[in-house]
């Protein structure tokens, strides 16, 4: 009897032996062997960037000029003031708008410089005097009798990040300070509004991440008009003659791209990097018949059909095979010599000055129309024909600044914008444009970031190597160093950290690494184990329960004995 | 009813301008020509998936257009600026001549017909743009004229000094063929060199086939380093530029790539005229695909422009050969003429090219005793191709005159005498796998020098895939039954699943001989995944290369700025009395050992059962009790106790 009990005993324990080792050893190298990798995120600071608090502080410097303010005045006059206005855009963004004005007089250097005759030299004069940082303004606010201005502007605002403000009537005389800084205040604001960024501009830079109600058409025609911001475009010029048997077609590209294109890219190129190409494509058809129009003895193109003109012409375009920028595309078609001359008709029916016409977010196309004597029979065929590059290129250049969002918002009234000139964009467009891509880029890097990881979180399959998890990483501390920059208003450093925080997230975002064992099924899964983990677990199971009944069953008799 | 008539009469006038476009189309051959094309070049264009962008874009493209066209907003912003240029410039452009710059590139196209002995016809198209530009200097290449603008970026943005491309579609037979103007192996085939400025080879290697595999519609991302070498004699540069060290070149083959309509549309596209005007118009994949051999290329290299090379220029040549077999399908009759051959006649020249022409080799017709050619051209030219001084009827197609009054050419050929013998080649060669079984066997490459009394040296290339292992001891080389011993070996085993076989010699073939080259092979064992979706089908080994100096019956121009037919100017003639030659093995086919591929999930089922059942036993003998058992009663016992207790005994 005492052998058998030992045998049970011993058989017990074997069984627990047998499930500890399965339980302490069998299960983690099977845990461990089958786990996918996945490197630790950092999800806490995602989950803070997804809730965008962006502030958008602008210094404003003021200058008095000699004239303007009482000497008590003067001295009342605080060196710097703070306001700010919060917008809350939807329920996770929210926008804070700072704009630290400091008052100054202006020294005598100025004083001069605001003597000159007209208001473009005083512009320029101020300019030598000081550079200010990109993103800022300087206002200089001259009295009222000033010949300065025009009789009918108030603000003046030239190529550089200087305005120029002309005192209010009723503030000539028995003011105190907080009176004129309460007149000054708003129309500073417009000039700023102007200047850097309005509410608009920077909502519609985040339609990535804030669903917008549906506006006017307009609006959204605006916003849709340009280009996304990304980190280079490509640019590509094609001639297309579809006719060259009786058009041989020279155009001086190189040099018209030289002379028209390229000052305003270099002056574009903190923004982005750009590249120049340009091609002539042959017997390139557009995709509609132009209609003949007897009465003004040409074709025309109504604004209907230019919706159907692309599409043929785009397959020969061909992609950029080297990169994966967007591609801006300006076509130059030349109509062939029995469709010409061709003129574009606008809605109106009338004939479009410049025949020029453009897609949103793809580019513009040109018709050219070659005036030679038609018929005359004289000329010999092919006809040499010099293309008339500043033509071309003025429309070009016009087209090309829309889709880079290069935006000449109307004015508010009494303000004079000083034309751009030939450089193509004055610096406080460029600030403008800064801003407004600052803030695009932090918001598509924070979606894609935030998408990124809600996938990685749903989806436990996909294996998260280190290289992501530093993009990751890295795109999270170049979006609060943007972010921070951004609220310390330094502009260009902020546009800076966005670019590469956009970078960083698309190729973490992209990597081909992801995909890679995306879908594993937990049914195959289970086929593969049931085999192996049934039949090991079921008798370890059974002794495991019969052993805890035994327990039970003597505890109950240890009971019954002592009672 | 009258409806119904109504109806009819429609149908039949449709019926009838129908039939009025189709004979414009094809008989006439007048202007309606180039609309029935247009259309067609655009069925073609859907087909192709390299379109610059997928077709859900130019929805969309299509969707922004429409909403723009809506807003005259946007008329006007391009209006605004408009003005400034606007005054001066309606007038005089068409009254002044200007001085126009010379172009710098040029562009060039030919055809060469050679009928061949076997009754086929070879037709071979080159297309040759110069440009007269550097793309190895510092200034970025950026505005194209006849030079393709998609190509020209590849170029300078991996820094390719030469690129030479082909897709082979059939198997170049030299034996009944000849040798053709440009040779390549079935497949794909690609070679780069590199400009010495690049650092990462490997890199910019794998990129740049990935976005070749874009431009030219391929399975070219299929290039990996298991299927990429570094030759180090057998490809050396035919621009200019003495680069010795090849880590700067790559060589890889696809033997199992198909060449398909969607391969000849991109490269179509490349050409200044399309497939609108000149040449290509005969390019027709629903002709050129029906034939027994089809092959195209692009070389892309920098050319001398003078014979002291002051200046160089970048070259390509697009080539197209094309082996048609009418004899079958003319009911035994030869004939043959272009609209039978391509189902257009030629009607125009490229505008773009400065020169165009069609070639007829009339070598074997001297007194026009073996075929007949219509229509008769004046013009003949000689041209050394290959080692042979060839005489060829040329038609420029630049000439109004070409045309005749029809104003179409269609060029007629029809033989009288169906005899005529082909000159042996002088070199050829064959390959084939020989052994039984799946574990071992045997590549043998069998070379034919038939020159009758010169011997001369070749250049023998092999590549064989890492899962053939090669015994390269096993190697010989034998010539009429005697050891013929290489005089240069650069053999480079291979790495499992990183990099193929290379074995490269340096032969000299005795005259009038057979030489064989033998090496035995071990099959690997392949992991499940890196078996194709067809493996039974096996596997495929690439072609051979034999580069050989074979010696020519006549002088060889050496002059290579000289001006020549395109398809005798290709590969650089070094000296006069030898001419260059490439030839290509047949591909290999060879089975490996292929496993049921149910069988993980059987082994797996099947060893997880013998697991838990050697578990479950040992599991029993550890945790169960065992005692012996009181034997139970016999049958006989348990009747007896039954009837006991019936009685009221007491049982046993």
């Amino acid at each position: 009897m005492a052998t058998t009990e030992v045998e049970r005993k011993r058989g017990q324990l074997a069984a627990l032996a047998i499930a500890v080792v399965v339980v302490v050893v069998g299960l983690p190298l099977w845990w461990r062997t089958t786990e996918t990798y996945r490197a630790w995120l950092p999800v806490n600071q995602i989950k803070e960037l997804a809730e965008l608090q962006l502030q958008l502080s602008v210094d404003v410097e003021v200058v008095f000029s000699r004239g303007t303010l009482t000497s008590e005045q003067q001295k009342k006059v605080p060196f710097t003031q703070t306001n700010e206005e919060v917008h809350k855009v939807d329920d996770d963004t929210t926008l804070r708008y700072r704009y630290e004005s400091k008052y100054r007089t202006a020294n005598i250097m100025e004083e001069d410089a605001l003597k000159q005759p007209t208001a473009a030299e005083a512009d320029l004069s101020l300019h030598t005097l000081s550079a200010s940082p990109c993103g800022s303004v300087v206002v200089y606010v001259i009295p009222e009798t000033s010949v300065l201005l025009p009789q009918d502007v108030d603000v003046y605002i030239g190529h550089r990040r200087t305005a120029v403000l002309r005192m209010g009537a009723q503030m000539r005389v028995g003011k105190n300070h907080k009176q004129l800084l309460a007149h000054l205040e708003p129309r500073i604001t417009q000039v700023v509004q102007v200047m850097s960024f309005s509410h608009t501009d920077i909502t519609a830079a985040l339609s990535d991440r804030v669903r917008l109600s549906p506006g006017s058409k307009e609006s959204l025609a605006d916003s849709m008009r340009s280009f996304k911001s990304s980190p280079g475009y490509e640019i590509t010029f094609s001639l297309l003659n579809p006719d060259p048997k009786s058009h041989c077609l020279h155009w001086d590209i190189e040099g018209a791209v030289h002379s028209y294109i390229q000052p305003l890219l270099t002056k574009l190129a903190p923004l982005a990097n750009f590249s120049i190409d340009s091609q002539i494509l042959y017997y390139a058809m557009l995709g509609v018949n132009p209609r003949f129009d007897s009465s003004l003895e040409a074709y025309t193109l109504n604004a209907d059909s230019l919706a159907h003109v692309i599409n043929p012409v785009e397959a020969r375009l061909g992609s950029n095979a080297a990169s994966s920028n967007p591609v801006l595309n300006f076509l130059l078609y030349v109509p062939d010599a029995h469709h010409s001359p061709l003129f574009i008709h606008d809605h109106k029916k009338q004939p479009v000055a410049s025949n020029a016409f453009h897609s949103p977010r793809w580019g513009g196309i040109m018709v050219y129309n070659v005036n030679y004597l038609y018929g005359g029979g004289e000329t010999p065929f092919p006809v040499n024909i010099n293309i008339n590059m500043e033509k071309v290129m003025g429309v070009f250049l016009a087209q090309l600044r829309l889709m880079l969002g290069v935006q000449s918002s109307s004015a508010p009234p009494g303000f004079l914008v000083e034309p751009c000139g030939s450089v193509g964009l004055a610096d406080w467009e460029l600030d403008r444009l800064m801003w407004s891509r600052t803030v695009e880029n932090v918001a598509t890097a924070t979606t894609t970031i935030t998408s990124l990881a809600q996938l990685l979180d749903q989806i436990g399959n996909i294996v998260i190597n280190d290289n992501i998890a530093s993009q990751v990483s890295s795109t999270v501390t170049s979006l609060q160093l943007a972010v921070a920059e951004l609220e310390a208003g330094n502009l260009g450093f902020a546009l800076q950290y966005s670019k590469e925080a956009i970078l960083a997230s698309e190729r973490a975002f992209f990597d081909p690494s992801l995909l890679h064992l995306l879908y594993f099924p937990d049914d195959q899964k289970f086929a593969i184990y049931i085999p192996l983990f049934l039949p090991m677990c079921v008798p370890i199971l059974l002794s495991l329960i019969k052993i805890a009944s035994e327990a039970r069953q003597r505890r109950k008799l240890k009971q019954s004995k002592k009672d | 009813m009258a409806a119904y008539r109504c109806k009819c009469l429609g149908l039949w006038f449709f019926l009838y301008t129908l039939l009025v476009v189709d004979i414009d189309a094809d008989v006439l051959h007048t202007a309606q020509v180039t609309d029935t094309e247009y259309t067609g070049a655009d069925a073609e264009t859907v087909l192709a998936s390299d379109l610059p962008n997928p077709p859900q874009d130019t929805g969309e493209q299509t969707a922004e257009q429409t909403t723009e066209g809506q807003q005259d907003r946007q008329w006007e912003a391009t209006e605004v600026q408009e003005e400034h240029g606007h005054d001066a410039s309606d007038h005089h452009q068409a009254v002044d001549p200007p001085s126009f710059p010379p172009a710098k590139d040029d562009f060039k196209e030919e055809l060469v017909i050679r009928p061949l002995h076997s009754g086929d016809i070879y037709a071979s198209f080159q297309f040759r743009t110069v440009w007269d530009t550097d793309f190895m200097g510092e200034q970025k290449v950026s505005h194209y004229r006849l030079f393709p603008k998609s190509l020209g970026q590849v170029i300078t943005k991996f820094s390719v000094r030469e690129l030479h491309i082909s897709f082979t579609q059939g198997y170049w037979r030299t034996m009944q063929w000849g040798q053709p103007y440009l040779p390549s192996p079935p497949g794909a085939e690609l070679w780069v060199w590199f400009q010495d400025t690049v650092t990462d080879v490997d890199g910019t290697w794998k990129e740049l086939t990935n976005v070749l595999s874009g431009i030219f519609c391929a399975s070219l991302n299929f290039i990996d380093s298991t299927n990429t070498v570094q030759p180090s004699a057998s490809f050396k540069p035919l621009g200019i530029g003495n680069v010795t060290d090849h880590s700067f070149l790559r060589y890889a083959t696809l033997p199992r790539e198909i060449v398909c309509t969607e391969n000849l549309t991109p490269w179509k596209k490349l050409l200044p005229c399309g497939s609108k005007a000149g040449l290509s118009v005969l390019l027709k994949s629903e002709k050129l695909f029906h034939s027994t051999f089809h092959s195209q290329a692009v070389h892309v290299r920098p050319v001398c422009q003078d014979p002291q090379c002051r200046t160089t220029s970048m070259e390509l040549r697009q080539t197209l050969n094309v082996v048609l077999d009418l004899h079958t399908s003319g009911q035994g009759k030869r004939e043959w003429s272009l609209f039978k051959m391509f189902s257009r006649t030629l009607t125009e020249a490229c505008p773009l090219a400065s020169s165009s022409k069609v070639y007829v080799d009339i070598t074997d017709n001297p007194q026009g005793e073996q075929f007949e050619l219509s229509p008769a051209t004046p013009l003949l030219t000689q041209a050394v191709v290959l080692g042979d001084r060839r005489t060829y009827s040329v038609y420029d197609l630049t000439q109004q005159a070409t045309f005749g009054p029809s104003r179409s050419l269609n060029t007629l050929l029809r033989w009288k005498s169906t005899d005529g013998d082909m000159l042996r080649p002088l070199l050829h060669s064959e390959r084939y796998v020989a052994g039984y079984g799946l574990q071992a066997g045997e590549i043998h490459t069998l070379m034919y020098n038939n020159h009758p009394y010169r011997a001369f040296p070749v250049l023998l290339l092999s590549t064989v895939p890492w899962y053939l292992r090669l015994y390269i001891h096993t190697l010989s080389v034998t010539s009429k039954g005697k050891d013929n011993t290489p005089s240069y070996i650069h053999y480079q085993p291979s790495k499992d699943r990183e990099r193929p076989h290379l074995l490269e010699m340096l032969l000299q073939l005795p005259p009038n001989s057979v030489t064989e080259v033998t090496v035995e092979f071990e099959r690997a064992l392949l992991k499940w995944t890196e078996y194709t979706p067809d493996p039974n089908h096996g596997f495929y080994v690439g072609s051979s290369v034999i580069s050989a100096l074979v010696p020519s019956v006549v002088a060889m121009d050496t002059d290579n700025t000289l001006e020549r037919p395109l398809f005798s100017s290709f590969f650089p003639c070094k000296e006069e009395a030898s001419y260059f030659m490439r030839i290509y093995t047949e591909p290999l086919l060879v089975n490996l050992p292929t496993p049921d591929f149910s069988m993980p999930y059987n082994v797996i089922c099947l060893t997880c059962t013998v697991v838990a059942v050697g578990y479950g036993s040992l599991y029993n003998l550890l945790t169960r009790t065992f005692q012996v058992d009181e034997p139970s009663p016999g049958l006989a016992k348990r009747i007896a106790n039954v009837v006991r207790r019936m009685r009221g005994v007491p049982p046993l």
